[in-house]
């Protein structure tokens, strides 16, 4: 989910000027899923989230440590399959390390796939033989039967191999000392194409040599001449500062290269690259690496069982179910606990406000508005939160995400969606914000807009506590065993219904405003991953569960100020709450709602948290409410004002399809850089949530 | 004897002969490895039927039918 402070925050790129000096500069490439993340945390301790999926890092993170005296900058840059850029993250790897001025760059490799790896290391050691090669995940390779001699492949490519088990934290301490040691180096291990396509090189790099005068190297250069990639070309010319294929010199010599290229009968020189860099790991893998395939019997029974026609959707189901279940049961008797306790406290503030002679209505607006939506907030959003995310963040450690994403990609393909778009939803489950930045992991520019304007429909954690509430007060009560589980089973209920929706509105999208072919989604699936238990908890806790309830707090706190004020001021003989619900009564009462809850719904949009405080203020406000201590009580107050389990319905569908909040609003502008799809995430949810809401009035 | 990978049967292993797609596609196929005369074999499939996951280069890979089948097989 990449829910940090980093990705949703201000701090959502890494800006090269900020931060401390750096006395060297580190890069740190690598392929997908390597656990590039984790040795950047490793080495400089910043919390960053990472997970197990394929394209996860989707900011450029920068971060610190000190070694020897000496400050290191390390960048952790996108990770790539390639050099040559096919999706925009492969292209800002690329860049930053062409171009980007590191003087040093480490690739982090996956023990286990090593040839593959070294496809991207030996593009790499192309572009720069001021390498360090960690070897990670050498312990997963172990287990699998797999051993990396990693100092044979050392002086087979030229370069420090580093063997890391980084979530052990095995091999950090040396990394950081090679770091430290690394003497830049004149070249490194060459890979070379074949008798043609070297001829016609070697002449070119002669003249590029004189003309590039050390500012790109003139092998790289050749090279990518003769491969003739657009988009890299682009890149390189840019860095240059002119048209590197026009210059006056190097334009004979390039078409002298590519005329003995067509007269030896080389057609195809990105395949004959590819071909050769692949037959160079290949037989650097022969030499260094002992052992089979890394992928065992265990994990195919597991990877068929978890994708089987009979049993893969039934499991994702029972899955989400069970999460659901074990969120909804564990979260209530805390959430009371939690609540009481705010009510104690809260008695103790109002016996100090009053003997600090507070004015009444003083007291009332910190008491009844601050404190009372600060501690509904806390104590209904913590519990779930706290409980649901740890579990979530397991499913996404062990690799369950991708299994999601493959099986579901057929439904995703007939909307003419991209597959991963699946990863990106599951984002939202977190935070939308960072479901629609971390849409960037779909190449295709069309599939990606889908995939953003359609984020907001599965419902965020924001939401989620809203849903729970709302279906154990007025649709299934009780709080035995069967009443969690039939509680659970509604909740999925809804999810199904984000998702339903999530389906439909990318098909209606992808045949109206953003027609298209649907484009070729490759797909890893990482092998699966026993997680650190531990650090889950720990990391999920800090890194989401408190950051998104600070958030919410945040706003919470003053917006119970705003409500109360609004609720309890009187402007002649109303109130100004009183004036604009009732204004807008008529169109709640169409769609099945009321005013009330449909100003706390336009009320929430900077979080959505506080719809449910808003909801109860403002009832509260003109009637004779007292105290909310528990559900049974809100519920009272509820039907007091008119609920019934339709309302409820109503409230739970609109609470899962309407506007997204501020945050995710400003995030759309952001990644789209339009004010029409802003406009467009922000209307095709409401619509929808109108629509369904309005059906659901008329029918019940 | 399958002549691409689309028609590659679950847990067949085969050696690829060529890359029929063009562009970006191509370009992304043979970077994940599936370049000619590497080694693949068909592991399972999405409940579907479609995506198909593939051993590749020691990871595994997963494709759509309509992509797959522009992986041609040797021999």
């Amino acid at each position: 989910m990449g829910l940090t402070l980093r990705s949703v925050g201000r701090g959502a790129a890494a800006d090269e000027k900020s931060g401390p000096r750096a006395d060297l500069s580190v890069a740190l490439a690598g392929n997908p899923n390597v656990g590039k993340s984790t040795v950047f945390n490793a080495l400089t301790g910043l919390r960053q989230h990472t997970g197990n999926w394929s394209g996860k890092t989707v900011v450029t993170a920068r971060g610190y440590y000190d070694y020897n005296g000496r400050t290191v900058a390390v960048t952790d840059i996108p990770g790539a399959y390639s050099m040559r850029a096919g999706s925009a993250e492969e292209e800002a790897a690329r860049d930053y390390i062409a171009f980007g001025g590191a003087d040093l760059t480490v690739v982090v490799c996956d023990a286990g796939a090593l040839e593959r790896n070294l496809n991207l290391a030996l593009q790499i050691l192309e572009l720069t033989p001021n390498v360090i090669l960690a070897v990670n995940l050498m312990d997963e390779a172990k287990k699998r039967g797999i051993s990396v001699d990693t100092g044979g492949l050392s002086r087979a490519l030229g370069v420090p191999v580093i063997p890391m088990a980084a979530r052990r934290g095995r091999g950090v301490e040396e990394l950081r000392a090679a770091i430290d040691g690394f003497e830049p180096r004149p070249f490194a291990y060459t890979v070379r194409y074949g008798e043609s396509l070297e001829h016609a090189a070697a002449g070119l790099e002669l003249t590029l040599e004189n003309v590039l005068d050390g500012r790109l190297g003139a092998r790289y250069a050749a090279l990518r001449l003769l491969e003739n990639d657009p988009k890299t070309l682009e890149s390189v010319n840019s860095h240059l500062g002119f048209d590197l294929a026009a210059h006056p010199r190097v334009s004979p010599a390039l078409d002298r290269a590519r005329a003995e290229l067509a007269d030896a009968g080389v057609r195809d020189v990105p395949g004959l690259l590819i071909s050769g860099l692949y037959s160079a790991a290949a037989s650097v893998r022969a030499r260094c690496v002992t052992g089979g395939s890394g992928y065992g019997e265990g994990q195919l029974k597991l990877d068929r069982f978890l994708t089987r026609r009979s049993t893969g959707i039934p499991v994702m189901l029972l899955l989400l179910a069970l999460i659901f279940f074990i969120t909804v049961k564990g979260a209530n008797a805390p959430s009371d606990w939690l609540y009481a306790l705010f009510e104690r406290i809260g008695a103790l503030l109002s016996r100090g406000l009053s003997a600090l002679g507070l004015p009444g209505p003083v007291h009332d607006a910190l008491i009844f508005g601050v404190w009372r939506v600060l501690s509904y907030v806390v104590s209904v959003m913590l519990p779930p939160m706290a409980i649901f995310f740890p579990m979530f963040t397991l499913l996404e450690d062990l690799g369950y995400l991708p299994r999601v994403a493959f099986n579901l990609d057929s439904g995703f393909r007939k909307a003419g969606a991209c597959g991963k778009q699946c990863l990106t939803m599951a984002m939202g489950f977190g935070c939308n914000a960072a479901g629609v930045v971390g849409c960037r992991i779909i190449d295709s520019k069309r599939e990606r807009l889908i995939a953003v304007l359609t984020n907001s429909l599965v419902p965020c954690n924001g939401r989620f506590p809203i849903l729970i509430a709302l279906i154990t007060m007025f649709l299934v009560t009780g709080s035995g065993l069967g009443s969690s589980l039939l509680a659970s089973l509604a909740l999925t209920a809804f999810i199904l219904l984000g998702v339903g929706m999530t389906l439909l509105i990318s098909r209606i999208l992808s045949r109206t405003v953003l027609k298209g072919q649907a484009s070729s989604p490759t797909l890893e699936l990482p092998p699966f991953r026993r997680p650190k238990i531990g650090e889950v908890v720990v990391r999920s806790l800090f890194d989401r569960t408190l950051f998104v309830l600070g958030r919410a707090a945040a706003v919470a706190a003053p917006a119970g100020l705003l409500i109360w004020l609004a609720a309890n001021l009187r402007v002649g003989d109303t109130t100004a709450l009183a004036a604009v619900t009732g204004a807008l009564d008529p169109v709640g009462r169409f769609l099945g709602l009321d005013g009330v809850i449909l100003t706390a719904f336009i009320l929430g949009l900077p979080a959505n948290e506080t719809v449910i405080p808003i909801i109860i203020m403002a009832y509260a406000a003109s009637g004779s409410f007292q105290g909310y201590e528990n559900l049974d009580s809100l519920r009272a107050l509820l039907t007091q004002n008119g609920w019934t389990a339709v309302t409820a319905v109503c409230t739970a569908v609109f609470t899962v399809l309407h506007w997204p909040c501020t945050t995710t609003l400003l995030t759309v502008k952001k990644e789209t850089g339009s004010l029409k799809w802003t406009a467009l995430a922000a209307l095709i949810p409401t619509l929808a949530g109108a629509i369904l809401c309005a059906l659901i009035a008329r029918i019940f | 004897m399958a002549s691409n990978l689309a028609g590659l049967g679950v847990s067949s292993g085969a050696i690829v002969g060529d890359i029929t797609a063009f562009g970006e596609l191509r370009r992304r196929l043979m970077d994940l490895g599936f370049t000619p005369g590497a080694a693949v074999r068909c592991l399972f499939a999405a409940p579907s039927g479609d995506p198909r996951a593939y051993m590749i280069r020691d990871s595994v890979i997963a494709l759509r039918g309509s992509d797959a089948s522009l992986v041609t097989l040797a021999g």
